[in-house]
């Protein structure tokens, strides 16, 4: 009989694709009202030293007895070692997070998903458009454009946010604009301190004249923004495969297993969350899809 | 003949009360046995050990919203079709910790079960749950990311399959063509005639445990019983679905008035998800103690019918149940095959059967199709 047990390869604790590396915050960063970027060192040196991601990639941080968060890497693919992340408190998992200080530990899973495509979007114009904290997901983008300027032509970033407290990174702003980057921002609502622009980022294509044939538009931000970053592109005749989106839904898992970011044939997980406009135009306008 | 080890791929003839002799080799190989058992009125799916815990000569009478036991007239073993219970209640169960963590000075340490995972005979698995076992391989182990627990589970697992000879009234398996005959997927496959059992031997595990069973060669008047009681099965489906271009059928109809329609019967119970043997979506839960020492990490089953399993920051994506079941309904019949090459239905008819309210979705499909009238 065939009564031979498999012994010994069991170890689904350490093999589960799902567990977390412990990482320690080296640095907490306050960007804005309820927003903070977090540095974190892998505890395992081996797992620090194997660590790479692409811009637009995120990980799923873990606090024991809270839970698990997806989020955004907001870094520079290029220092893999100095893992950020810009954490806005929005649930029970970036709340505790928030309450934590350098040299605490965290768990790390990841990198997951798939990438802005930098690489297609070589010799092209780039019009990145970012709303609220969907800028955390871009900015590895923005210090891949800083690395290679010379491979992007015209480099745009329209940033706004809902007000000026909101606006995210400022201090970097000169730094991307010395690197031939227009980088124009706009609030939603000024308050007495604010001399800028004021109004709704889509509201900020108006006047751009972007070239259709060499133009790519990266956008992240509240889906309604999306929605008209999107209609304002095309009506700019930026054909539908060049301008990508990060999508956002639940995500418990982060490996296809939980079906939650499932966005019509795609999991967000593992195929986004960045999409190009032409693979998701179907649904995009459907209600409540 | 019992020292003989049948031929892989043959077919041979076991009598009924052989069928304990198996169950004991299968014990005796270190296997927990679950098949079909009655309890609370309905056959579900559980640990049995004799021949007489399955439900001999019983039957399920079937229909939308409906789920009755009844005494068959004869002793037939396997006379009834599938109940509220599916096998992925044992490969990926309701609820299961998939690790846990401790909190240690200076962080948290990941704690490894040294439990062996189970090693499970199922017994009485039917054509379309054997596909719906392969749809879940593709989701658990022959993606990109391998689901360790599933994984353990599965390749453990031996399958005694069973050819379905009476279609239930909620059965469409035809139309998907993924039964009534198993074709692939099992070590064991039996069709019951009147007096005995023809065997199929479809792996050399299941060839091997048929060594310490009293079988002989199958004669050409077995196997042509069976192969009758196959094609009659084939027309006594109790439902059909017009399979042609699913996919495109929904993704063209996403804004279909009918929607609507169902949204109005639809409780968004979740019990359709809950008794599909495919639908594979989970939550992942945190529990701890008290004290926040340890904690695990849960898997539960979830459903696209349950209001949090839409729920972003800001809102739920999902809040009306017209986008609950269009979803539901579009993940299975469409972008299911985009994900995993093949439909998420294998037309075993439990979400019709155990709608409370009787949704039955080919009825929905051949409206949105301009087909049906309801």
């Amino acid at each position: 009989m065939n009564s031979t047990l498999a012994k010994g390869h069991w170890s689904p604790a350490t093999g589960h694709p799902m567990v977390p590396q412990p990482a320690v915050i080296t640095h907490v960063q306050p960007e804005a009202h309820g927003v903070m970027t977090y540095t974190l060192g892998f505890r395992d040196p081996a797992v620090g030293e194997a660590y790479r991601f692409h811009p637009g990639q995120f990980n799923m941080l873990y606090l024991p007895g809270i839970g698990e968060a997806a989020i955004s890497i907001s870094s520079d693919p290029a220092e893999p070692a100095a893992l950020r992340h810009t954490v806005r408190i929005a649930g029970n998992v970036t709340q505790a997070i928030s309450r934590m200080e350098a040299g605490g530990v965290i768990g790390v899973r990841g990198p997951y998903g798939n990438s802005w495509p930098v690489d297609r979007a070589v010799g092209n114009d780039l019009i990145i458009v970012a709303g609220g904290i969907g800028l955390a997901p871009l900015r590895p983008v923005i210090y891949h454009v800083l690395r290679h300027r010379a491979d992007y032509g015209k480099v745009t970033i329209l940033n706004g946010a809902r007000l000026p407290a909101d606006l995210l990174y400022p201090q970097e702003y000169d730094d991307w604009r010395s690197h031939d980057i227009e980088v124009v921002v706009t609030v939603d609502r000024a308050d007495e301190t604010w001399k800028g622009r004021v109004g709704v980022v889509p509201i900020l294509f108006y006047a751009l004249r972007p070239d259709p044939k060499r133009t790519t538009v990266f956008t992240c931000g509240p889906e309604i923004m999306m929605h008209f970053v999107v209609y304002e592109a095309l009506a700019r005749r930026v054909p539908k495969d060049r301008i990508y989106l990060s999508l956002e839904r639940n995500m418990k898992c982060a490996v296809a297993f939980c079906g939650r970011c499932q966005y019509g044939p795609t999991f967000l997980c593992k195929d986004g969350p960045v999409l190009s406009y032409d693979r998701i135009e179907p649904f995009f306008t459907v209600e409540e899809f | 003949m019992t020292e003989q080890t049948p031929l892989l791929g043959g077919q041979v003839v076991i009598s009924k009360p052989a069928l304990q002799q198996l169950f004991d080799a299968l014990r005796t190989a270190g296997y927990s046995l679950i098949g079909p058992t009655v309890r609370e009125d309905a056959i579900v799916y559980d640990e049995i050990a004799q021949l007489t815990d399955i439900p001999i000569g019983w039957a399920d009478e079937q229909a939308p919203g409906t789920y009755r036991l009844r005494r068959r007239d004869d002793q037939a073993h396997f006379g009834f079709v599938v109940g509220p219970h599916s096998w992925k209640r044992y490969l990926s169960p309701p609820s299961l910790r998939l690790f846990a963590t401790r909190r240690t000075g200076d962080g948290f340490s990941v704690e490894t079960s040294n439990d062996p995972p189970p090693r499970y005979a199922f017994i009485g698995v039917r054509a379309c749950d054997l596909v719906a076992i392969a749809v879940q391989d593709r989701v658990f182990v022959e993606g990109p990311v391998q689901e360790p627990h599933y994984k353990a589970r599965r390749e453990r697992a031996f399958v005694l399959a069973v050819n379905c000879t009476e279609p239930g009234g909620t059965c469409f398996c035809a139309s998907m063509r993924t039964g009534p005959r198993c074709s692939s997927g099992f070590d064991l496959a039996l069709t019951e005639l009147d007096d005995a059992f023809l065997c199929e031997v479809g792996s050399a595990l299941g060839a091997q445990m048929l060594s310490a069973v009293e079988w002989r060669p199958a004669g050409a008047f077995e196997l042509s019983r069976a192969r009758q009681a196959m094609a009659d099965a084939l027309t006594r489906m109790g439902r059909g679905l017009n399979t042609h271009n699913l996919p495109e059928l929904l993704y063209d109809n996403l804004e279909h008035p009918h929607w609507a329609n169902v949204a109005e019967r639809c409780l968004s119970c979740a019990n359709c998800t809950m008794v599909c043997p495919t639908c594979f979506c989970s939550d992942v839960q945190e529990t701890s103690d008290l004290v926040g020492e340890t904690a695990a990490r849960v898997r539960v089953w979830d459903s696209c019918f349950n209001r949090e399993f839409s729920y972003v920051f800001g809102g739920h994506l999902r809040p009306n149940t017209r986008a609950r079941y269009r979803q539901w309904l579009t993940h299975k019949l469409a972008s299911w095959t985009d994900q995993y090459g093949v439909l998420g239905c294998v037309g075993c008819g439990r979400c019709i059967t155990w709608c409370p309210v009787g949704i039955d979705l080919t009825q929905e499909l051949a409206a949105i199709r301009g087909e049906g009238q309801l």
